[in-house]
C-alpha cells in the first residue's frame, strides 16, 4: 500500500471565506461597538445637553466637572490595568481615604515631599501585598482586595485617632498648589493618563497584561512573567489610589477621613463602561477616560435636572448603566466567539 | 503486629490537619475564644450582654445563610446590601396595612431582585461578582429614591416587636435566625434542590450531563438570597426602629461573606457549611465584641477581621491542587 | 521491535532515553526512548492515553521525568520548564491554539520581544515584522486585527511563525491540521519542508495517516505508555501501522475469550430500535450519522481518534448542540434535546473524560450515585435518606465498588471505582439505552473485566447499549455490531461474522484509497470519496494532562 499523496486541489476551498464575510463584518462592528462606544455615547451626551441647556456648557460648570472630579478618575486608570488581567481590586476607595489622610499628615509634618512620598510608599506597599495574595498564594482578587478595603479603612481610622484627629495642609503650603484651580488637577490627571495609555499600548508590561488577562496559560507558556506583572498591577491601582487620595486632600486642605466610600464601584464602573472587558484581555486608557466622562456628565446632569433626588439617582443610573454595559459585552463577546 | 500494617503518625501529616483545620477549626477557635471573653471579663456572660450580641448577630446570620448556598454553587452576592436597603426603604411604605404584610412585600422586593441577579448569572452567563455589583449599586440607589434623602422613624408595634421582643429570653430576631439556620441545613443535607445545588458548585458540567435543572437551581439560589436579605432588612429596621436606606446594611455583603469563609465553605463551591456559617457568623460577632469590650478601637477590629478574612481564606483553599 | 539507528550520538538532536512518569500511580510512560534527528520529520502517533501527551510534555519541560533522562544536541538538560525548553530551541505548537485571541495578529507574534524604539515598543516595525513573517507562510492578513477574527487555521500559522521566529531547532507540533483546511495543510506542509531544509528537527503529532504518508520521514507508535515501533514512514504499510496503534498483532489472531465479554452473540429483539438516530450532524465534526440501536444488543462505534465517536454519543444525549438529525427512543422522535430530555427518555451517556464530565469530586460516593436519581428519590422535594441508601447499597455491592463506604469522598477512590461509580449512577436510573464512552479507559485490569462482563449482562437484561473504545480487542469481542466511523462519517457497518478484527482494520485502512473500497472483507464499506475532509475536522481527543476541549453547550465557566 502506498502513501496517497493530498490532493487539496480538489477539495472546495472556496467556500469557506465568502461564509466568513458577513461574519467577520459583524464581529468588527461588534468590536468597534465595544471600543469605541463609550465615546459615541460621550459626544452624544455632551451635544444634547448643550442644545437644551444654557447652563451645561458653561465654563464654570464645566471646570466645575472636572476640576472637583479629576483625582479621581486616576482610580479608574489604575482600575483598568488590574481588570485587564482579569482581576478587581475593591480596596481603591480606601486607599483613597488614606491616601488623603497620609498626604495631609505628610504636608502638616514634612512639607511637600513628605506629602508625595508617604502615600506614594504606603500605597505601594499595600498595593504589594495585595498582589502577591492575588499571583503568589493564588487567592481570589476580589476576597483579598475586599480585606484590603477593611484594613486600610481601619489602619485610616488608627491614624486619625477615630477620625478625632484632622490632619490640615498648611495654608500657603507647596503642596496646596497641586489641587487648586481647575487645570493643573485637570493636567496632572491628563498626563497620567497619557503615560497610563504608553505603559499599556507601548511596553512589554502593558503587552504582558494583556496577554495575562486574554490568556494566561497562553502568556505562561510564551515566557511572559505572568506572576511579576500580577503583582505590579495591583501595586500601580493601589499607588494611583493613595496618590489620587493625596492630591485630593491637597485640593480639599484636609485629610477627609469619611470620604472615598463607594468608589471603588464607581471606578469599575467607569472601567467598564469605556470598554475593557471585565473577564480581561481587552481594553483601553482612552475608552476608560471616556468612561469617567461618560459618568461625570451624567452626574452633572442629574445634579442639575434631578437634584431633588439626590445620589441615589446616579446610584441607581450606574447600577442599570453598569448591568446593561456587561449584558450588552456578554452579548458582543458571543457574537465574535461563535466561529 | 507488623510495622507496614500499623498507620503511624504519618496519618497525622499535613494534608490531614488541614482537612482537621477545615473541617472543624472555626468551632474551636470560636469556643477558645468564649472561655478567653468569659475569663477576661466576668460581666460577659451575663444575660444582658448575651442578648445584645445575639440581637447584633441575627440580621448577619440570615444574609451569611443565603450567601452560603450562593457561594456553594460557586458564585458571590455582593448585592445583599443593597437589597437590606430597599427592604428598609419598602417597609415604611407598606407598614400602615400592618407589619406582616409590609415584610412579606420586602420579600417581594427582595425575591424580585435576586431573580434579576439570578437570571445574569445563569442565562447571561455573566460573572456573578459583576451581575451582583451592578445590582449593588443600583439598588441601594432605588432604595434611597424610594425612601426619600433621610430616614424615616418606624412606630408600627408589630415591626418593633420584631426587632426588639424576645421569648424565652432570647431575642424573636435571634429565634428566626436560628430557625432559619436549621431550615437552610435541611435544606442542603435533605432536599433534592439542596444537593443539585452543591452538585453544581462542584462540578456543573457533569451536573448538566447528569440532567439537572442547572438554571433553574441557581436562579432559585439567588432568589433565596434576596429573601433572606429582605427578612434581614426589615429586622433591622424593626430593631433601630427607623428606615435609614442609605445606611442600613452597609457592607453587609463583606460580613456575610466573611461568615461563610471562616465558617469554612470553599469559595470554589460544592460544599455549604450550614452550621460553619453559624459558628463563623458568631465568631466574628465575638471578636468585635471582645475588642470593642477591651477599648481596641474599631480600627484595630478592622485591620483585624481584614487578617482573619485572609487566613481564613488561604486555610479553605485546597491544598495540593496547583 | 524497536530499531535504532546505531548512529553516534551528537546525530540526534533530542535523545529521550528511559523515561518513566506517572501520575497518582497510573504510568503514563514506561521506559520510552525517542530519537530526532536534525532535518527530520518524525510522526509521533498512539491511541489516545498512549503517552505522546506526556512524552511531549517531557521533551519541552512542561513534565519532569521520574526516571531516564532528556538529551538535547548532546548534552543532559532537566528543563524545568517550557521556557527553558524554548529558549534552548524547543517551540512546541499545541493542539489548541496557544496565543491571546484578544490581541492583534502582530502583538501575538512579537509578545515578549517587540521590537523597541526610545525604550517603547514601535508598533509599525511590529507590524511591518509580522506582516513580513507571515506572508512567507502564505498568510496575508491586517496584522493589526484580533488574532481571534482569523480562521483557526490562520491562527494556526500564527503559532508557527512564532515557534520558528524563535530560532527554534526543534518544532513540536501537537496535531497541527485538526483544524485547518486542505489548502491551509499544503501551506503548512510547504512550511515543513521548508523547516526541514533548513536542518530544524519536526516532531509531528496527528492521527491523519494521509498526513504522516506525506510528510513524515520516520515514525514512532506509542501504545499503554511505551514506544512499540519505530522505524523509516515509507515502506511501513498502512495496515500494519493501524493494527500497531492499536495494539494488534497482523499475525497472531488471538482466540476469543481474552476480555470478559462472553463469546456468543446477545439475543437482539426485534421490533422498533430502543434508540435510533438519523442524520445527526454537528458542524465540522459529525456529518449524518445513523445509529440504531435495539434492545439486548451492544453496538460497537469503531474508528481511530477524532473520527467522530465521542461526538455521535454527546449529540444523541444532546450535550453537543446538532446541526440536523433525529433521535426516536421506542420510536417516539425526542422534542427536546438535552442531557435531562434524554435521561427522562431512557438514554444515558456515560461520559468519556471521567474527571470533568462526570463525577463530583468532593462529594462523597453517596452523592455520585445518587445525582440523576434524586428527583426520583425524594417526595415532595425532600431525599428520602432510606431509599437513597437502599439504592446506594445496592448498586455499590451490585458492581463491587470498592470504598471505605457511601461517605467516602468520590475523588479518594481508584480510577475503576470512580467508573463503577458512574456506572452505578446511570444504572440506578433503569435507562433503555446505555451509551459507554470509553468505560473502561484508565482503570486497571481487575475492574476492566468486571466492567466489561457488565456491559454483556446487562446487554442480555435487555438493555441496549452503544459501546465506544478504542481498545479494539474490547470493541470486537463486547459488540454484536460495529458502526465504524471516519472523519465524522460512518464508513462501514460490520455485524455478524464480519465483526472481526480483520474487518475493522480493513475498513479503516480502505477508506482511504478508493479502490481498496470492499477489499478483503465483505463489510459493506460505503464508497467513499478520497479527497481529505474539506471540513476544518473535530480537534480530536487529548492525552493525559490536557483538558477537552470544551463543548460550546456545556463549557464550565469562570476559571477558578
Amino acid at each position: 500500500m502506498s502513501p496517497s499523496a493530498l490532493r487539496p486541489a480538489t477539495a472546495p476551498a472556496g467556500a469557506a471565506p465568502d461564509a466568513a464575510q458577513p461574519a467577520a463584518l459583524r464581529e468588527r462592528l461588534a468590536s468597534h461597538i465595544q471600543r469605541r462606544g463609550a465615546l459615541a455615547v460621550l459626544v452624544l451626551m455632551v451635544a444634547i445637553a448643550s442644545a437644551t441647556s444654557d447652563t451645561f456648557p458653561t465654563w464654570s460648570n464645566i471646570s466645575s466637572i472636572l476640576g472637583n472630579n479629576a483625582f479621581v478618575w486616576l482610580l479608574a486608570l489604575g482600575m483598568t490595568f488590574v481588570i485587564l488581567t482579569g482581576g478587581i481590586d475593591l480596596s481603591v476607595g480606601s486607599l483613597y481615604a488614606l491616601g488623603g489622610v497620609l498626604g495631609a499628615y505628610g504636608a502638616h509634618a514634612g512639607g511637600t515631599w513628605l506629602a508625595i512620598v508617604l502615600p506614594l510608599a504606603v500605597g505601594a506597599v499595600w498595593g504589594s501585598v495585595q498582589g502577591l495574595l492575588v499571583s503568589r498564594a493564588g487567592m481570589a482578587p476580589f476576597i483579598v482586595t475586599l480585606a484590603g478595603l477593611l484594613g486600610a479603612r481601619g489602619l485610616l481610622q488608627a491614624l486619625t485617632d477615630e477620625g478625632a484627629t484632622t490632619y490640615l495642609v498648611p495654608p500657603g503650603a507647596a503642596f496646596r498648589s497641586l489641587g487648586e484651580g481647575t487645570w493643573t488637577p485637570v493636567l496632572i490627571v491628563a498626563a497620567l493618563f497619557v503615560l497610563g495609555a504608553l505603559l499599556l499600548t507601548r511596553t512589554r508590561f502593558g503587552a504582558t497584561v494583556t496577554a495575562l488577562g486574554g490568556n494566561e496559560s497562553a502568556a505562561t507558556l510564551m515566557g511572559l512573567p505572568v506572576a511579576r506583572t500580577k503583582v505590579l498591577v495591583y501595586v500601580l491601582s493601589a499607588t494611583l489610589a493613595a496618590a489620587a487620595g493625596a492630591l485630593g486632600s491637597a485640593r480639599l486642605g484636609s485629610g477627609v477621613t469619611t470620604i472615598g466610600v463607594g468608589y471603588e464601584l464607581t471606578a469599575i464602573a467607569s472601567v467598564v463602561i469605556g470598554g475593557t472587558l471585565l473577564t480581561g484581555g481587552s481594553g483601553s486608557i482612552g475608552g476608560t477616560a471616556s468612561g469617567v466622562l461618560v459618568l461625570a456628565v451624567i452626574h452633572n446632569l442629574i445634579d442639575h435636572y434631578f437634584s431633588q433626588y439626590g445620589s441615589a439617582f446616579t446610584d441607581t443610573v450606574n447600577g442599570a448603566f453598569l448591568a446593561v454595559v456587561v449584558l450588552a459585552q456578554t452579548l458582543l463577546s458571543r457574537t465574535r466567539q461563535t466561529d | 503486629m507488623t510495622p507496614t500494617t500499623w498507620p503511624g503518625p504519618d496519618l497525622l501529616d499535613r494534608a490531614r490537619l488541614t482537612r482537621l483545620l477545615q473541617a472543624y477549626g472555626v468551632y474551636a477557635a470560636l469556643v477558645a475564644l468564649f472561655v478567653v471573653a468569659a475569663v477576661l471579663d466576668s460581666s460577659f456572660l451575663s444575660a444582658g450582654n448575651v442578648r445584645i450580641q445575639l440581637f447584633q448577630v441575627a440580621p448577619t446570620l440570615m444574609v451569611a445563610l443565603g450567601m452560603a448556598l450562593v457561594i456553594g454553587t460557586e458564585g458571590v452576592d455582593l448585592s445583599v446590601g443593597a437589597v437590606i436597603a430597599l427592604a428598609a426603604s419598602v417597609v415604611p411604605l407598606y407598614v400602615g396595612y400592618g407589619a406582616p404584610l409590609a415584610i412579606l412585600i420586602a420579600l417581594v422586593f427582595g425575591a424580585v431582585s435576586g431573580a434579576l441577579g439570578g437570571t445574569m448569572v445563569a442565562f447571561a452567563r455573566i460573572q456573578p461578582i459583576v451581575a451582583t455589583l451592578s445590582l449593588m449599586i443600583g439598588l441601594r440607589g432605588v432604595a434611597e429614591l424610594i425612601n426619600g434623602n433621610s430616614a424615616k422613624p418606624v412606630m408600627d408595634s408589630g415591626l418593633l416587636s420584631l426587632g426588639s421582643d424576645g421569648f424565652a429570653g432570647v431575642p424573636l430576631m435571634a429565634w428566626i435566625a436560628g430557625v432559619c439556620a436549621v431550615l437552610t441545613a435541611l435544606l442542603v443535607r435533605r432536599t433534592t434542590f439542596g444537593r443539585q445545588l452543591v452538585a453544581i458548585g462542584d462540578n456543573r458540567q457533569a451536573s448538566k450531563l447528569a440532567g439537572l435543572p442547572v438554571r433553574r437551581v441557581l436562579v432559585t439560589v439567588y432568589v433565596l438570597s434576596g429573601v433572606l436579605a429582605a427578612f434581614a432588612g426589615a429586622m433591622i429596621v424593626g430593631h433601630g426602629a427607623e428606615a435609614d436606606p442609605a445606611n442600613q446594611g452597609l457592607n453587609m455583603e463583606l460580613n456575610a461573606i466573611t461568615a461563610v469563609v471562616v465558617g469554612g465553605t470553599p469559595l470554589t463551591g460544592g460544599r455549604v457549611r450550614v452550621l460553619g456559617t453559624v459558628a463563623g457568623a458568631l465568631f466574628m460577632q465575638l471578636i468585635t465584641a471582645v475588642l470593642t469590650q477591651h477599648n481596641v478601637h474599631t480600627s484595630y477590629t478592622q485591620l483585624v477581621e481584614a487578617a482573619i478574612i485572609c487566613c481564613a481564606v488561604y486555610a479553605s483553599q485546597e491544598r495540593g491542587t496547583r | 521491535m524497536v530499531q535504532q539507528d546505531p548512529a553516534p550520538r551528537s546525530d540526534w538532536i533530542v535523545e529521550v532515553a528511559g523515561v518513566d512518569k506517572s501520575f497518582a500511580g497510573v504510568h503514563a510512560l514506561r521506559g520510552v526512548d525517542f530519537h530526532l534527528r536534525p532535518g527530520e520529520v518524525h510522526a509521533l502517533i498512539g491511541e489516545n492515553g498512549a503517552g505522546k501527551s506526556t512524552l511531549i510534555k517531557v521533551m519541552t519541560g512542561v513534565y519532569r521525568p521520574d526516571a531516564g533522562h532528556v538529551r538535547f544536541a548532546g548534552e543532559d538538560r532537566a528543563f524545568r520548564n517550557p521556557l527553558e525548553a524554548q529558549a534552548a530551541g524547543i517551540s512546541t505548537i499545541y493542539q489548541e491554539v496557544n496565543l491571546v485571541p484578544l490581541m492583534s495578529v502582530a502583538r501575538n507574534l512579537c509578545l515578549g520581544r517587540e521590537p523597541r524604539r526610545f525604550g517603547l515598543v514601535d508598533v509599525r516595525a511590529m507590524n511591518r515584522l509580522a506582516a513580513e513573517a507571515l506572508r512567507r507562510y502564505g498568510v496575508d492578513v491586517d496584522v493589526t486585527r484580533p488574532l481571534g477574527s482569523l480562521g483557526l487555521g490562520a491562527q494556526q500559522m500564527v503559532a508557527l511563525a512564532r515557534a520558528v521566529q524563535i530560532d527554534a531547532r526543534v518544532v513540536v507540533m501537537d496535531e497541527p491540521t485538526s483544524s485547518l483546511e486542505p489548502r491551509e495543510v499544503e501551506t503548512l506542509f510547504s512550511v515543513i519542508r521548508d523547516l526541514r531544509r533548513q536542518g530544524i528537527a519536526v516532531v509531528y503529532v496527528s492521527h491523519r495517516l494521509d498526513e504522516l504518508y506525506a510528510i513524515c520521514d520516520r515514525v514512532t507508535v506509542m501504545r499503554d505508555g511505551a514506544v512499540v515501533h519505530t522505524g523509516e514512514m515509507a515502506g511501513l504499510e498502512r495496515l500494519k501501522l493501524i493494527s500497531l496503534m492499536l495494539g494488534r498483532e497482523m499475525s497472531t489472531v488471538r482466540a476469543k475469550g481474552a476480555t470478559a465479554f462472553g463469546a456468543e452473540q446477545h439475543e437482539r429483539r426485534e421490533g422498533v430500535p430502543a434508540l435510533r438516530a438519523t442524520g445527526l450532524t454537528v458542524r465540522h465534526r459529525v456529518h449524518g450519522v445513523d445509529v440504531d440501536i435495539h434492545r439486548g444488543e451492544v453496538v460497537g462505534l469503531g474508528g481511530l481518534l477524532g473520527a467522530g465517536r465521542s461526538e455521535t454519543a454527546k449529540a444523541i444525549t444532546g450535550a453537543l448542540a446538532t446541526d440536523g438529525g433525529a433521535v426516536e427512543v421506542d420510536g417516539a422522535v425526542l422534542a427536546r434535546r438535552s442531557p435531562a430530555a434524554a435521561i427522562k427518555a431512557g438514554v444515558v451517556m456515560l461520559a468519556e473524560d471521567r474527571k470533568t464530565e462526570g463525577i463530583l469530586p468532593n462529594l462523597s460516593v453517596r452523592e455520585n450515585i445518587s445525582l440523576a436519581l434524586l428527583p426520583r428519590l425524594a417526595r415532595a422535594g425532600v431525599v428520602s435518606q432510606a431509599k437513597q441508601d437502599e439504592v446506594v447499597r445496592f448498586f455499590m455491592e451490585r458492581l463491587r465498588i470498592k470504598a471505605s463506604g457511601p461517605d467516602q469522598k468520590v475523588s479518594d477512590l481508584s480510577g475503576g471505582n470512580q467508573q463503577k461509580v458512574l456506572l452505578a449512577r446511570w444504572l440506578c436510573l433503569d435507562p433503555k439505552v446505555l451509551l459507554l464512552d470509553e468505560p473502561t479507559r484508565g482503570i486497571d485490569v481487575g475492574a476492566k473485566a468486571e466492567v466489561q462482563a457488565l456491559i454483556d449482562e446487562l446487554a442480555e437484561q435487555g438493555l441496549g447499549v452503544l459501546l465506544i473504545s478504542s481498545d479494539l480487542e474490547e470493541l470486537i469481542e463486547g459488540s454484536d455490531r460495529i458502526v465504524v466511523l471516519k472523519d465524522g462519517r460512518a464508513v462501514g457497518h460490520l455485524q455478524g461474522e464480519d465483526v472481526t478484527e480483520r474487518a475493522v482494520l480493513d475498513t479503516l485502512a480502505s477508506a482511504d484509497d478508493e479502490a481498496d473500497g470492499e477489499a478483503g472483507t465483505e463489510a459493506q464499506a460505503e464508497p467513499e470519496p478520497a479527497e481529505p475532509e474539506a471540513e476544518p475536522e473535530a480537534r480530536a481527543d487529548n492525552g493525559p494532562g490536557q483538558g477537552r476541549p470544551s463543548d460550546p453547550a456545556v463549557t464550565k465557566e469562570e476559571p477558578r
